[in-house]
């Protein structure tokens, strides 16, 4: 029993990551009907943003790589300020890597997806793919191919809670910072103007704009708030397990995508849901059966879920119309 | 002269210079054109192979299936089984020489051929229900699945990958391969059935109301696809000697999506179009080292925006002069939904009210 909820711990602190990718999915796909494939990349982008920044700010990360050796902490490149590893740390970094993200979302849109808007859904999608190409391979020349060990932003430690379970504080962390996220988001989505426009950009473009909705800057800032969400998700995942690379994007990307698929594509609330349903039971296949088909559970369970309920599990039915 | 005849004397000839160019320009002993080029040459093939099979499927049923690396790789695994096992003690039973090669691909490539289909038909089954991108992601998890099969299944190398496969680089062999994939999809896109798929394509329920079985047909377009794509997966499997689960992933389908998409859906020349340049092009780059792959996602991005219906996809005469035809009546807020890159009704679904332009990936689109 404590190994379950053990398992069950480190499975919705991983789902939470996934729910946080899988919303930028599902806004994206709410707004523009586009499998946005280059966003699991920059959530790529995000975890090396916060390498860079955390290692800039001068965090334990600088220690590690031996740039310290009589013990002070390293002197960060941003003004050679000291900066004590702590929470207020991985938040800085986080933000400021949301906020990198969230402009590298709206430049993708600006080049590469409005002038391709008014062509067919296809030519968007492998435009997508392309940009997924571009961000994987540009990562792999301008982080190195190579894998980077992400810095210790604060100092985890296992907390008992007693029965043989313990909770490492970074879960807790993630799992806190991600809640939170979400409820900023649906704040944003469903408390301010904005939200009000992109609901309604969602739920019919045309209509949208006649009714004097810029759309350009809704589905725009539609961008922004998924990428900075991804980012996000890329700095929590780089908490947890702390190694990053140019292509960790790709299967994560999918499995988030899976995810908001699973939810309900379009659907807010399906993006979290799904996102927590794959990271719990991809966590207790590893624990249960075999750590070898883990990524194939994330697919299995997409299959039987949509040959049941073929738009999701919080989607509307589609109407046939003749 | 009867039809066969005709056909039978047409087959004869191609098989005869198929023949003469693998005997006098790919003998590697006479040196006419560099190995490189070669390899080059004949992976096209196998590219043409894959395309034109995806074509059939995405082109002209109008199902969007991006799982097809995944039969690929069964056709290429039960193939590679199969050699290493029976082909590789027939083909000595025979001499080991050129016979004994042809009568273990001649039993290898149906093979192959024949479970990916079986495995097209169990995948094809359930999830051609689906539609639009709900049926693009179900067959990329199947697709991902079977991969994660192959990287277990410890029989055939499991994830260190398959090798000892006999290798037969015979550009006879794919070429005819890739011939034979060409004239049964343009001879099946040309038949009774391939105006059935074509109307799936069109209109999915109209067409169902004129009696057309579109599940069956669905079902198989998909299998013949699979089957094709599996008859790709032997080449590829004899060529090198050598499998890896890792380059069946989901890059891989993307790959063969972005050469029919680039050539231009439902267009067999513009599939083969595709498929040549998408195999020179990264061959072309190479000179730019590690740049190479980014020149080549920034060329696609680029190549998207300026050319959205594929390189050959406005130079067909009929279908530009009918989307220019089609441009005049375009009214601005048509525009800002997306465009159809089939020629067909996007004007008529905007007058009814009805949000235009989902059509291309089917009815995606659950909120309606």
């Amino acid at each position: 029993m404590s190994t379950f909820i053990q398992q069950l711990i480190n499975g919705i602190s991983l789902g939470a990551i996934y729910s946080l990718i899988a919303l930028g999915y599902t806004m994206v796909y709410g707004v523009l009907k586009l499998i946005n494939f280059a966003h699991g990349d920059v959530y790529m982008v995000g975890a090396f943003m916060g390498y860079y920044l955390a290692n800039g700010l001068g965090a334990r990360g600088a220690q590690m790589l031996g740039m310290d050796s009589d013990g002070v902490v390293a002197r960060g490149l941003l003004g050679g300020g000291a900066m004590e590893p702590s929470l207020i740390t991985a938040l800085v970094v986080m933000l400021l890597a949301m906020a990198i993200c969230a402009a590298l979302g709206v430049v993708i849109e600006r080049l590469a997806y409005r002038p391709v808007r008014k062509y067919s859904r296809l030519t968007a999608l492998i435009t997508a793919i392309g940009v997924s190409l571009l961000l994987e391979n540009g990562g792999q020349v301008v982080f190195g191919a190579d894998p980077k060990f992400f810095p210790e932003l604060f100092t985890k430690q296992n907390i008992d809670l007693g029965g043989g379970v313990s909770v490492n504080s970074s879960d807790i962390v993630v799992l806190v910072i991600a809640v939170a996220l979400m409820v900023v988001l649906q704040f944003i989505v469903y408390q301010t103007k904005t939200g009000k426009a992109m609901r309604a950009v969602s739920f019919n473009l045309t209509s949208a704009k006649l009714m004097g909705i810029n759309t350009d800057r809704i589905i725009a800032f539609t961008f922004a708030l998924g990428s900075a969400l991804a980012a996000a998700a890329g700095v929590l995942v780089a908490i947890r397990i702390p190694r990053i690379d140019p292509l960790m994007g790709i299967l994560v990307g999918l499995k988030a995508f899976v995810a908001a698929v699973l939810g309900g594509i379009g659907n807010i609330p399906g993006a979290m849901l799904g996102g927590l349903l794959i990271g719990i039971t991809e966590t207790l296949v590893v624990g249960y059966l075999s750590p070898t088909y883990k990524d194939a559970v994330a697919f299995a369970i997409l299959i039987l879920v949509l040959l049941f309920r073929p738009s999701g599990l919080l989607g509307s039915v589609a109407q046939e119309k003749v | 002269m009867p039809r066969y005849a005709r056909n039978l004397v047409v087959a004869l000839l191609l098989l005869a210079v198929l023949y003469a160019l693998d005997y006098f320009v790919f003998d590697p002993g006479r040196r006419m054109i560099s190995p490189y080029v070669a390899r080059i040459i004949m992976l096209a093939g196998i590219n043409i192979t894959l395309a034109v099979s995806l074509n059939l499927i995405n082109g002209f049923t109008g199902q969007f299936s991006i799982g097809h690396a995944g039969f690929m790789a069964v056709g290429a695994y039960s193939s590679a089984y199969f050699s290493i096992n029976q082909g590789a003690r027939l083909a000595a039973g025979l001499g080991d020489g050129l016979l004994g090669w042809a009568a273990a691909l001649l039993l290898a490539t149906p093979l192959g051929a024949l479970v990916a289909g079986a495995a097209g038909f169990l995948v094809g089954v359930p999830s051609l229900r689906l539609k639009g991108d709900y049926l693009a992601i179900v067959t990329l998890g199947f697709g991902q699945i079977i991969v994660v099969f192959l990287n277990n299944i410890e029989a055939i190398g499991g994830a260190r990958g398959y090798s000892g496969i006999p290798i037969v680089k015979s550009f006879f062999w794919i070429a005819l391969v890739a011939v034979l994939t060409i004239v049964v999809v343009h001879n099946l896109v040309h038949s009774a059935i391939g105006r059935a798929l074509v109307s799936i394509r069109e209109d999915e329920l109209a067409s169902e109301a004129m009696g057309v079985n579109t599940t069956r047909y669905k079902v198989m377009a998909f299998v013949i696809s699979s089957a094709l794509a599996g008859a790709g997966g032997v080449l590829l499997a004899h060529f090198d000697g050598y499998l890896n689960p890792k380059s069946f992933e989901f890059i891989k389908s993307f790959e063969i999506l972005i050469m029919i998409i680039l050539g231009g859906l439902g267009s067999i020349v513009g599939s083969v179009l595709g498929a040549v340049v998408l195999t020179v092009l990264p061959e072309a780059l190479r000179e730019f080292a590690q740049y190479r792959m980014v020149i080549y996602s920034v060329l696609l991005i680029v190549l998207m925006i300026t050319r959205p219906n594929g390189l050959l996809g406005g130079l067909d005469p009929f279908k530009g002069w009918r989307a220019r035809d089609r441009a005049k009546t375009r009214t601005e807020a048509e525009e800002i939904t997306a465009e159809d890159t089939r020629d067909n009704d996007s004007v008529d679904k905007a007058t009814l009210g009805e949000r235009a332009g989902d059509t291309s990936l089917g009815e995606g689109d659950t909120r309606r």
